[in-house]
């Protein structure tokens, strides 16, 4: 077996003195992998990713990040649940900032900025503003400026929450397209089981109080899948059973609020 | 089940009538205050004439614009004095206010050590402040111009410190994760992020420097070593010429419209194109 790209070794993460957000986290994560995180607000998912991107330092335990020698350029991505663009600038602008903060010229940019808007459908949106998109429009050209640096890993907070089932449905196709074609290993955060079901190779089900990792899911279904996967009966089967799972972890006194 | 798919190919009927209202209201947001304004000077004016009020003790607005003619050379000596006076404290208040801002929002500790000479010279009234400035600085420009000063930075200064301050805490993560330099994090995030605040600080900046202007004129117009515009209101009132003061008295005012004039302008041009509080709604 190769070595992960990803390995996490009982990171630990507390808040204070008596919040432990992440609690003894072990977990290797192969390179291709599509990995949801799923579970009930509270469980430790947003801070275990925000951990693995270095946003924020672990308190105990180590996370290794296999780097190849000579990747100089950024290799891990992060899109935030808000698409989290300047307001002040255009989408070209946005999406180019990456690239900008590595020192790339404008003109060097602008063919690998172009391209990615156009993966995203967005070449004609470039000189607007972000206030006059739409919110899965914002939503895409965040993925888009997660891309341009071409990364190895992306890491996705709750990114499409705050999306109607439409747009969302459609995003999912479109980040596991964008997985397939430039061979991502995805970490994706959701509360939401069909998402995790319909999006995942592999699904982390966590727990709260402390956050933990509650069930380590492989997929048996082939990835990716298409839209017509999403009504069948093996769908509703492992939703079904990956919701019993989840409610498992949860605490009778979740179930009130 | 069947479904219908509507297209449409022709041209919907265009609303008229929603145009020309927009033309209308258009038109009447200029037209309005003007009328207005003419419609208070006219009434002014004959009022004036109408109680056969006396013109040392009201003038009309008339003899005021004959005394701006006739005085005109002298008053605009003044004018230029004052406009020098005011434009100077408030870009020196802007170079103060965004450095000194900027070294805040960077190190809580300089925040902490400096915050309050800040608070202490914005809470001291300028008024009481100025006989002292007066007695130690030789120049009396340069007297006027710290006091003019001492108003107009704290604005700036605190406008500069929140917005610096106001940036998105995702946007910070992402700069982080992009491992940006801190030129970077403040020319492309901190800077951008702050503009709001400062240019709405910079609006209050350009009348609180007038203010200043004028109020410490006031102080040292009593000694009578300068002639800005107050010191010259001060000394027509001594000699009891109204119309003149009341002449003096109109390019203060017309030198602060237009300060705020200039000052929202310059706040449409830099945030028109994204921010809240300068995009026009549809209604």
């Amino acid at each position: 077996m190769s070595t992960p790209i990803i390995r996490m070794d009982r990171v630990t993460r507390r808040f204070g003195k008596d919040v432990l957000a992440v609690d003894n986290m072990s977990m290797d994560i192969e390179a291709g992998e599509f990995i949801s995180f799923l579970g009930p607000s509270g469980c430790g998912k947003s801070t275990a990713l925000k951990m693995i991107a270095g946003l924020l330092p672990v308190s105990a335990g180590t996370i290794d990040i296999e780097r190849p020698s000579g990747a100089s350029e950024q290799d891990l991505a992060f899109v935030f649940q808000e698409p989290t663009l300047m307001p002040w600038a255009t989408v070209f602008d946005n999406v180019y900032l990456p690239l900008r903060l590595a020192g790339v010229k404008r003109a060097e940019a602008m063919p690998r900025v172009m391209a990615i808007l156009a993966e995203v459908g967005l070449t004609k949106f470039a000189k607007t503003y972000p206030r006059a998109l739409s919110g899965g429009m914002k939503m895409r050209v965040s993925i888009a400026r997660a891309m341009v640096t071409h990364p190895r890993i992306l890491l996705m907070d709750e990114p499409f929450a705050a999306l109607d089932e439409m747009t969302r449905s459609k995003l999912n196709n479109d980040v596991v397209r964008l997985a397939k074609e430039h061979g991502l290993t995805v970490i994706f955060v959701t509360h939401s089981v069909f998402e995790a079901v319909y999006l995942s190779s592999r699904i982390i089900v966590m727990a709260a109080r402390p956050g933990r990792v509650a069930a380590d899911i492989p997929m048996q279904t082939p990835w990716p899948r298409d839209e017509s996967w999403r009504t069948s009966v093996e769908f509703s089967a492992v939703a079904q059973s990956v919701s019993e799972t989840l409610k498992g972890t949860l605490h009778v006194d979740d179930l009130d609020h | 089940m069947s479904t219908t798919l509507i297209t449409e190919d022709t041209d919907a009927p265009i609303n008229t009538e929603q145009q020309s209202r927009e033309k209308r209201d258009r038109l009447l947001s200029w037209l309005m205050p003007i009328v207005m304004l003419g419609a208070a000077i006219g009434y002014w004016e004959w009022a004036v004439w109408y109680f056969e009020v006396p013109h040392y003790l009201i003038p009309a607005p008339s003899r005021i614009g004959q005394t701006l003619i006739t005085d005109g050379p002298s008053l605009m000596v003044s004018a230029w004095f004052t406009v020098k006076l005011t434009l100077l404290s408030l870009l020196l208040a802007v170079v103060g206010g965004v450095a000194l801002g900027a070294l805040f929002a960077l190190s809580r500790t300089v925040e902490m050590s400096l915050f309050p000479f800040a608070v202490i010279l914005q809470v001291t009234p300028v008024v009481a402040i100025a006989p002292l400035i007066l007695i130690y600085v030789h120049s009396t420009f340069a007297a006027l111009l710290i006091c003019a000063w001492i108003v107009a930075f704290f604005p700036i200064l605190s406008g500069t410190v929140i917005g610096l301050r106001s940036a998105d805490h995702n946007l910070r993560d992402l700069f982080t994760l992009y491992r940006a330099t801190p030129w970077q994090r403040l020319r492309f995030l901190l800077a951008p992020s702050a503009l709001p605040q400062f240019m709405s600080a910079l609006k209050v900046a350009g009348g609180l420097a007038l203010i200043g202007a004028v109020v410490a004129e006031f102080v040292a117009g009593a000694a009578g070593q300068n002639t800005g515009l107050a010191s010259r209101i001060i000394e027509s009132s001594f000699r009891s010429e109204i119309p003149r003061m009341f002449a003096a008295l109109v390019l203060v005012s017309l030198l602060g419209i237009v300060i705020f004039l200039l000052t929202s302008w310059a706040s449409r041009r830099v945030l028109g194109h994204w921010h809240e509080s300068e995009l026009r709604r549809e209604h």
